[in-house]
């Protein structure tokens, strides 16, 4: 009776319906989430006190003068920048016929394995595959192992030998890292990516070959603009958790720093909170400006 | 010579035969329906002639010349979807373009040449407008001008009304028959609507279980079906086996009677050369221009009697009384 008189109640007032529904998670996110974002910001734009070590609560220009007037930050977020970029453009490229083919010809069964084969490794902790990560590029491991074996330690010699992005080993290179970030987030582009693909008809495909369109030109025109959206979504994921990570630049890869980790240490050992923050701001301004370039582009006309 | 010819074309689906050694020709300038359920073949044998699916066996020929390996970006045929499927990241113009933009003509005369299809199907000044801003009616428009503008010796059409309500759709079936007889060219066009097949096509293929069960013009499939599927499914028909036909006339062949040719009678004496019945009436629908009765004979079987709307007093019989119906031995079609 009483559960009954409750439904009336919310049926017939809408408005205190979606009220009690949207509460919760706008109060979660609007303290918690843009709370705390908003804390960010205003903590970049305070200073510290060279001397005291402590954070001076006025607002000023200072640590953002620092952020792009040391050579040594611009360093530190162009090399993430370039490591972002070249990871999201080889997760696109890798992710797209593995993608193509969960949305177009895996069978239901086939189709059910890749999905799970593509999260699996989502399952793991994320510090293990670092790690194992580390091993299996380190200069004893399987990969320069295999590679010997089959004859290639030339090669992989000449490609550790490629300056800036090679070093002595691949785990202790940008080389290593880059596969290593690629392998992370891959399954990030592969899952938006076959969403989007799945939802492109077969028949659109059938009318481009039947207007004369060869499989080449079908893709450019039809295939490729229609799945946009998708890519647009996996490279968010790609370049967004490139920029952000800290931790695999420390545990593979050379001695050059990464925003993640300046952000890490600033506020850790540096105690710089100030500093942290404008690093922090870094990744939310490039994402923002990539947005803008995607959108400009064309990537969500097909939303 | 044909344009297009399908030689003994088998295709099946694991263990499922959706097409079973079809043969059919098609002449130039025809206006040609495959008619049949659905898993008849009737989409299959359309989907091999587009080129978007191969025969297992056999050959597929169009113009006298075998394209069946042929990929369909390389077959003068063009399609006009179910779905339609127009770009949706193109407005209409360029997916009205989309065939010449492929063949890489210049974009000013591929844009005249749009201007002048969509003319063709009166929907010009929506060029610039998405597909999704469109009603059902104006995409099967976009979908048939993206289709012709290659000019293409065959168009396809796959159940091109089927998505459209009641109005429209007769409206569309005068204007497909106008325009194919302005156009001259082959129009070849799936459904599984016998009213669509038998008022738009020249000739009619129905399929059933991957065969042609008869191949002829509308009037004949309606007035000479060959065999009781055809007689239930072009038109209503009572079909009567052979036993029940022995004993009704003599004669142990099956044969199809259509409800409008059987009369029920008032006065008691049957005219001559008529085969006459009784039974019950068990059932009356009204359908406005007739009405059907559905009597039960002597014996078991049912048939279906049509009764056309007299527009005064009722001619009906009541529920439940014992009729004698007649018809003519002459208007019986006999079953293969």
């Amino acid at each position: 009776m009483l559960a009954r008189s409750v439904s009336r109640f919310l049926h017939s007032r809408r408005g205190f319906y979606l009220a009690l529904l949207l509460a919760p998670p706008l109060l979660w996110l609007g303290t918690v989430y843009l709370g705390s974002l908003l804390v960010l910001l205003a903590q970049s734009f305070y200073a510290i006190d060279e001397f005291t070590a402590r954070v001076v609560p006025e607002l000023t220009l200072k640590t953002y003068r620092q952020l792009v007037g040391q050579p040594a930050n611009v360093d530190i977020i162009l090399r993430t920048l370039a490591m972002a970029v070249a990871v999201t453009l080889a997760a696109a490229v890798i992710a797209f016929p593995i993608a193509y083919y969960m949305a177009r010809y895996a069978g239901l069964r086939m189709r059910a394995f890749f999905y799970v084969g593509v999260m699996l490794p989502m399952w793991t902790s994320y510090l293990v595959k670092v790690y194992a990560w580390r091993l299996l590029l380190a200069k004893e491991g399987i990969i320069s192992w295999a590679l010997t074996g089959l004859g290639l330690q030339g090669s992989l010699d000449r490609l550790l030998a490629v300056p800036v992005v090679g070093g002595p080993s691949l785990a202790s290179s940008y080389i290593g890292m880059f596969i290593v970030f690629v392998y992370m987030w891959l399954p990030f582009m592969i899952l938006p990516l076959a969403a989007a693909l799945e939802r492109v008809p077969e028949s659109l495909l059938q009318a481009s070959a039947d207007l004369g369109a060869r499989p080449g030109q079908t893709f450019r025109n039809v295939v490729l603009p229609l799945a946009l959206p998708g890519l647009a979504a996996g490279s968010i994921f790609t370049f967004s958790l490139t920029l952000g990570d800290y931790i695999i630049p420390t545990v593979v890869g050379a001695p050059g720093y990464f925003v993640g980790m300046m952000v890490y240490q600033q506020q850790g050992t540096a105690g710089n909170m100030p500093l942290a923050a404008a690093f922090s701001i870094v990744p939310i301004v490039l994402i923002a400006i990539y947005l803008a370039l995607a959108r400009r582009m064309g990537a969500f006309d097909a939303l | 010579m044909a344009a297009i010819e399908l030689r003994d074309a088998s295709r099946a689906f694991g263990p499922v035969v959706a097409l079973d050694r079809v043969s059919l020709t098609i002449a130039p300038g025809e206006f040609f329906a495959l008619l049949g359920p659905s898993g008849s073949g009737k989409t299959t044998c359309l989907r091999l002639i587009a080129g978007f699916d191969q025969p297992d066996s056999g050959q597929v020929l169009l113009d006298g010349v075998d394209v069946t390996d042929v990929p369909p970006f390389e077959r003068n045929v063009n399609t006009v979807f179910q779905d339609y499927a127009l770009f949706p990241h193109m407005n209409v113009a360029d997916n009205v373009a989309y065939g010449l933009r492929v063949r890489r003509v210049a974009a000013a005369e591929r844009r005249r040449r749009a201007i002048e299809m969509l003319e063709l199907v009166q929907l010009e000044s929506f060029a610039e407008r998405r597909p999704t801003q469109l009603s059902g009616g104006q995409r099967q428009r976009v979908a048939l001008a993206r289709a012709l503008i290659n000019q293409p010796k065959v168009l396809l059409l796959d159940e091109p009304l089927g998505a459209l309500d009641l109005k429209l759709r007769e409206e569309m079936q005068t204007e497909l028959k106008g325009l194919q007889q302005r156009l001259g060219i082959t129009f070849v066009f799936v459904t599984h609507d016998q009213g669509e097949a038998l008022s738009m096509a020249n000739r009619v293929a129905v399929f059933n279980a991957g065969r042609i069960e008869q191949l002829d013009t509308p009037r004949a499939l309606y007035t000479q079906p060959k065999t009781a599927f055809v007689a239930g499914f072009v038109g209503s028909a009572n079909v009567v086996e052979s036993d029940l036909a022995d004993r009704l006339t003599g004669r142990a062949q099956a044969f199809a009677i259509r409800p409008e040719q059987i009369r029920i009678l008032t006065d008691g004496t049957p005219p001559a050369g008529h085969v006459c019945v009784e039974g019950v009436v068990e059932d009356i629908l009204y359908h406005g221009a007739s009405s059907r009765c559905h009597v039960r004979i002597d014996g078991g079987a049912l048939l279906a009697v049509a009764q056309a709307e007299s527009g005064g007093a009722p001619s009906l019989p009541a529920l439940g009384t014992r009729v004698r119906i007649a018809w003519a031995q002459a208007s019986a079609v006999p079953l293969e």
